[in-house]
């Protein structure tokens, strides 16, 4: 039994389903529609951080959900994006933004193989726990050596403006518009990827590592090749991260609770599911505002901020707890079984 | 209203939309100046937080019950955690930032601080971060919101290094003593390396630079290099649970406690307590004497405490490091809305006008003892384009129960620092493409 | 560099073996929960900063010493089965990575729970052991980290005579080894998880009280966790003593690198050194000094 176990998920064909119809509607509703109704809070406090989330729910699924290969270090990765973003765009002139992302991406997947090398022979918890070591090896390199930062005294550094082809995206409406365009073309391609042969092939190795090297499946290439595209799509959020939100990058943002706040969105999401990655971002960066907001509207005049938010924080981790009992597929299964009762309702089905 | 009514509307009000989470300003009636705090009681550094925004709110509410407000002006304030989270401060930020008259930002944290740079540049409202911060943001030239008031971590280093000289007997007596600085694995920690060295060069100590990887539980490592070193001094510069253990750990291997000296996020009770009887004789470098005998905290006391009004739950950790900053940083704050509004008019004043008002912080020993913090801070003098203000520092030690200030005040040597202070914001200018202001750019301000 | 100080090394490498001691007494938790329920508990940092935080707030508050062991203990106790009734009972079989987030969210609960009751403050915690060192033959050595060796030794005692000689502890090893086979004859699991709840609630408590005088008792105690995890993957999930020997190796062999090699990377390597240990061993013993072979298990 591997450390993860998951019924192979529904094929569904590229066919004009309603679910297709849907996210089209959706994409229609994100880039025209929001970038006009939404206030400077909405952007800046809500949707960037959850399109940077979301992107590295879906880098990690990727290498979670349907690789089957557990890691802890994804707040390293996403260092690595975004600071080799920086470096690149910093030091190489001229260079198009685009292909400041691309590079970034490419040397986070370059990390994610070295350090996904111990999967050929680690499983479970062990290789967990070894995934650990990107984690403090890539922050302490990224401190260490202040030639990644530019020297800069305070090893904090900011982001360019961000440009492409002329074309500014400064404001939040314009980093929205920049995140969106970038979340969207990646989890595309990461959609054509676990559609296809290479994604049987990761299903196959999750489920069982035997069985799928009798059939002929690359065990250790298609591990590694997790690895890598798991770690490119984690990188590029992590520029998303530093360069379209918050406009700063130090290493200390990166920490391991980052980690466990994107294995927490794929888990709560629905693993091995493109848009558990959307659902649990969503979860798990509007949650805890509600919370507080409700917190503070309800027991504002009774207890101070400190109580409130130790309350908050007992109230979040038992729902999660909760949540992990009656739902342990994710969001995403919850969603379809509403969608079934829904069709079921209304004789659609 | 009662609290199940009030939880029904919270249900309604979570359940209509998102947007219902951008806050709608409540309107202003009267004339008032509002501090937006993302203050941290919860997590890793709530100590601090506790401290820091319960001493900067009690100084806010004594200006208000016992005078009315400044010149009749109200003063406000409205909390959201951030646990010392950047995205937290950011959302914070955010959320808050909607509300009118708005007189300055006060993180207390360098991340959250970074990451409004450009929001609050943008915005047009001050940055306050008192003893923290970027050090080039003292360069007003191209930071002309932000301000780290009192102290950055240059003026501490050299202020630090001045008061070793002075134990010593002279700077001159600095040449073949040997330092050793121990420092926090962190941007932060890293951040005073080059003024340590340049420093080290220039009165010819010798000089070991020593890391703690975060968040420092394990130091038996760094302190044995230490022992087999054998330096002269050693300069702490922690962070949260390093300190304690560096304490401990220099116990531990017979390393004299009273060669200890701490950098201004080592010199809190927080930082001393938990390491008991190791810390006796530890000193540290502060900008505010800690202490409740100073007059203006008497009257904090007196005004709130004693009325049941106080901000800090614990009435022993009045005149707390922290609190005393906070404290300190109130005066500041409500300083610069005064002389702002001398120039402006008693009234609401926007970011930009108070920025003017910071521009012009020029508070003398005189003036300072009539504010009732003679010998709780020195001065300050604050410039349009010296956004620090020349703080000067005192050294105190801790006996067992409390700091004991130990020191004159000194000054760092600030002529030395400028020139490195200029280099790195000229280059910062250059890379962001700011222009660099002149003095006839600070004179005006936004209405 | 100069010559070779023999006398240094002697020093660092017994400082070394030292902290390694505390490292176990800290993973020592995480075996004793996998080898029962198969679940790598991340709050164990959580249990352990609130056990610390009761026993010390206790302590401030005037009651002796011994009663607040005890009444920290009982807590601890009934803390753990707790647990074990409402988060884990009900994630039976569900995939281990599930147990564990949902013990990250259960750390969540312990530490919001610690400080909501006993505030944020730190706390000094004085067990009564004066901390100068020993100097021997020249190398000095920790008179705290002797008696913190010696209690967790003490504790790895009372444990294996506990599991060798009880009938609870015999159960104990019967679900470790085969958790079907153990219910077939009969065994009432229940019981036996609760015990080792209990137990994991003392281990908790100790290792709590032991950093707790190190480092003071405060928020950053639930960190210590981060230093146990690659003992755990050295030595195993699953065994005790590979915990004690992991934590021996990992504790001598980082500080010996700080000292003599941190030097040629710039300082500050332990953060991750541990970790390069721990995966250069598996690389060579994929399942650790003691681990059971079968890693599959997992």
């Amino acid at each position: 039994m591997s450390i993860i176990t998951l019924p192979l998920p529904s094929s569904a064909g590229l066919v004009l389903t309603p679910k297709a119809l849907g996210i089209a509607a959706l994409l229609v509703v994100a880039y025209g529609v929001v970038p006009f109704v939404g206030s400077s809070y909405v952007f800046e406090a809500l949707l960037l951080p959850f399109l940077a989330l979301s992107l590295a729910g879906v880098g990690l699924n990727i290498l979670t959900g349907y690789a089957g290969q557990v890691s802890l270090g994804s707040a390293a990765f996403m260092a690595v994006g975004a600071f080799a973003a920086y470096n690149f765009n910093l030091r190489v002139e001229d260079l198009p933004l685009i292909v400041s992302l691309v590079l970034a991406g490419l040397s986070a997947a370059a990390v994610g193989i070295v350090f996904g090398l111990p999967s050929l022979r680690l499983r479970g918890f062990y290789l967990a726990v070894s995934t650990l070591a990107a984690q403090f090896f890539v922050q302490w390199v990224l401190t260490k050596f202040s030639w990644f930062s530019n020297n800069s005294a305070s090893g904090v550094i900011d982001a360019p403006p961000l440009t492409i082809a002329g074309l500014s995206f400064e404001g939040p409406v314009g980093r929205y518009l920049f995140a969106l365009a970038i979340v969207t073309v990646l989890t595309f391609l990461a959609h054509r990827l676990v559609t296809s042969q290479t994604g049987s092939n990761l299903i196959a190795v999750r489920d069982n590592e035997t069985a799928a090297r009798i059939i002929g499946v690359p065990v250790l290439k298609t591990k590694l090749l997790a690895f890598a595209v798991s770690s490119f799509i984690i990188g590029v959020a992590g520029a998303l991260w530093a360069f379209a939100y918050l406009r700063t990058v130090e290493p200390a943002g990166f920490n391991l609770d980052r980690s466990f706040q994107i294995l927490f969105i794929v888990i709560i999401g629905g693993l091995a599911t493109i848009r558990g990655a959307f659902l649990g971002a969503g979860l798990i960066v509007v949650f805890p505002l509600v919370l507080s907001r409700a917190g503070a509207f309800v027991f504002g005049d009774i207890f101070d901020s400190g109580v409130l938010d130790m309350t908050q924080r007992i109230v979040l981790g038992a729902l999660i707890i909760a949540f992990l009992i009656l739902e342990p597929d994710g969001l995403s299964a919850l969603l379809d079984r509403l969608r079934h009762r829904f069709a079921a309702v209304f004789g659609r089905a | 209203m009662s609290l199940m009514s009030k939880i029904k509307i919270a249900a309604l009000a979570a359940g209509i939309s998102l947007s219902a989470l951008a806050v709608t300003a409540p309107q202003v009636l009267a004339d008032e100046q509002h501090f937006p705090l993302q203050s941290y009681r919860v997590g890793p550094y709530a100590a601090g937080g506790t401290g820091f925004f319960g001493g900067f709110i009690d100084y806010l509410n004594l200006i208000n019950t016992r005078d009315g407000g400044v010149n009749g002006v109200k003063l406000t304030w409205s909390e959201a955690e951030t646990q010392y989270e950047v995205e937290r401060g950011v959302e914070a930020y955010e959320r808050l930032k909607s509300h009118p008259g708005i007189a300055a930002w006060n993180p207390l944290s360098v991340g959250i601080a970074y990451a409004m740079i450009d929001r609050i540049t943008a915005d047009k409202v001050p940055l306050i971060t008192i003893n923290h911060g970027r050090t080039d943001s003292t360069d007003g030239r191209v930071f002309p919101y932000v301000f780290p008031l009192l102290l950055n971590p240059y003026s501490e280093t050299s202020g630090i290094v001045n008061y070793i000289a002075s134990k010593e007997g002279g700077l001159e007596k600095l040449k073949g003593k040997k330092i050793v600085v121990l420092y926090h694995g962190s941007p932060y920690g890293k951040e005073t390396i080059p003024i340590y060295e340049l420093l080290a060069q220039k009165y010819g100590f010798t000089l070991q630079q020593i890391e703690v990887p975060h968040p420092g539980n394990e130091q038996q490592s760094q302190w044995l290099t230490i022992r087999r070193a054998k330096p002269d001094y050693v300069v702490l510069r922690g962070w949260g649970v390093m300190n304690p253990v560096a304490l401990k750990t220099a116990a531990k291997t017979g390393f004299p406690v009273d060669h200890i000296i701490g950098n201004v996020w080592s010199n809190s009770e927080e930082d001393v307590i938990p390491a008991g009887d190791a810390a006796k004789g530890y000193t540290a470098i502060t900008t505010q004497a800690s202490g409740a005998e100073y007059p203006v905290v008497k009257e904090i006391v007196k005004t709130l405490y004693d009325q049941g009004k106080g901000n800090l739950e614990d009435k022993k950790r009045i005149g707390s490091v922290y609190h005393n900053l906070g404290i300190v940083n109130g005066i500041l704050n409500v300083e610069a809305i005064r002389i702002a509004q001398a120039k402006f008019g008693k009234r609401t004043l926007t970011g930009d006008e108070v920025r003017w008002g910071f521009e012009h912080l020029q508070l003398d020993p005189a003036r300072v003892e009539a504010l009732g913090a003679k010998d709780l801070f020195h001065s300050i003098n604050v410039t349009w384009d010296n956004h620090e203000g020349n703080g000067y520092v005192t050294f105190q030690q801790w006996d067992g129960k409390k700091w004991n200030v130990v020191s004159d005040w000194i000054a760092p040597d600030w002529a030395l620092l400028r020139p490195i202070i200029e280099k790195s914001s000229e280059a910062y200018a250059a890379e962001k493409g700011i222009k660099i202001r002149t003095a006839a750019d600070a004179e005006g301000a936004v209405n | 560099m100069a010559g070779f100080d023999g006398l240094f090394f002697t020093e660092v490498l017994v400082g070394g073996l030292l902290s390694g001691v505390m490292y176990s007494l800290v993973a020592i938790g995480f075996v004793l929960i996998y080898k029962t329920s198969g679940v790598l508990n991340f709050s164990q940092g959580a249990l352990l900063l609130f056990a610390a935080l009761t026993f010390v707030s206790l302590v401030e508050r005037g009651v002796p010493f011994a009663l607040a062991f005890l009444v920290t203990f009982a807590i601890m106790v009934v803390i753990g089965i707790a647990i074990e009734r409402t988060v884990l009972r009900p994630l039976t079989n569900k995939p281990p990575i599930t147990l564990f987030m949902a013990t990250l969210g259960l750390s969540y609960i312990i530490e919001g729970a610690a400080q909501l009751l006993w505030g944020t403050q730190v706390h000094a915690l004085d067990l009564g052991i004066e901390d100068v060192p020993y100097d021997i033959a020249g190398v000095f050595i920790s008179q705290f980290d002797v008696f913190a060796a010696l209690t967790a030794a003490a504790m790895v005692g009372l444990l294996s005579a506990f599991f060798r000689y009880t009938r609870i502890g015999l159960g104990f090893r019967a679900v470790a080894d085969d958790q079907l086979a153990a219910l077939a004859v009969g065994l009432k699991l229940p019981w036996i998880w609760a015990s080792v709840w209990a137990a994991a609630g003392l281990i908790a408590l100790v290792a709590g009280l032991l950093w707790g005088a190190r480092l003071g008792v405060q928020f950053s105690l639930s960190l210590v966790v981060l230093k146990a995890l690659p003992v755990l993957v050295l030595g195993g999930f699953d065994s005790i003593l590979g915990a004690i020997l992991g934590g021996l190796l990992i504790g001598a062999s980082e500080k010996l690198a700080e000292v003599y090699l941190g030097d040629y990377f710039g300082g500050g390597i332990e953060s991750w050194f541990a970790y390069v240990v721990a995966l250069a061993f598996l690389l060579i013993r994929p399942s650790g000094l003691f681990g059971q072979k079968l890693v599959e298990r997992v």
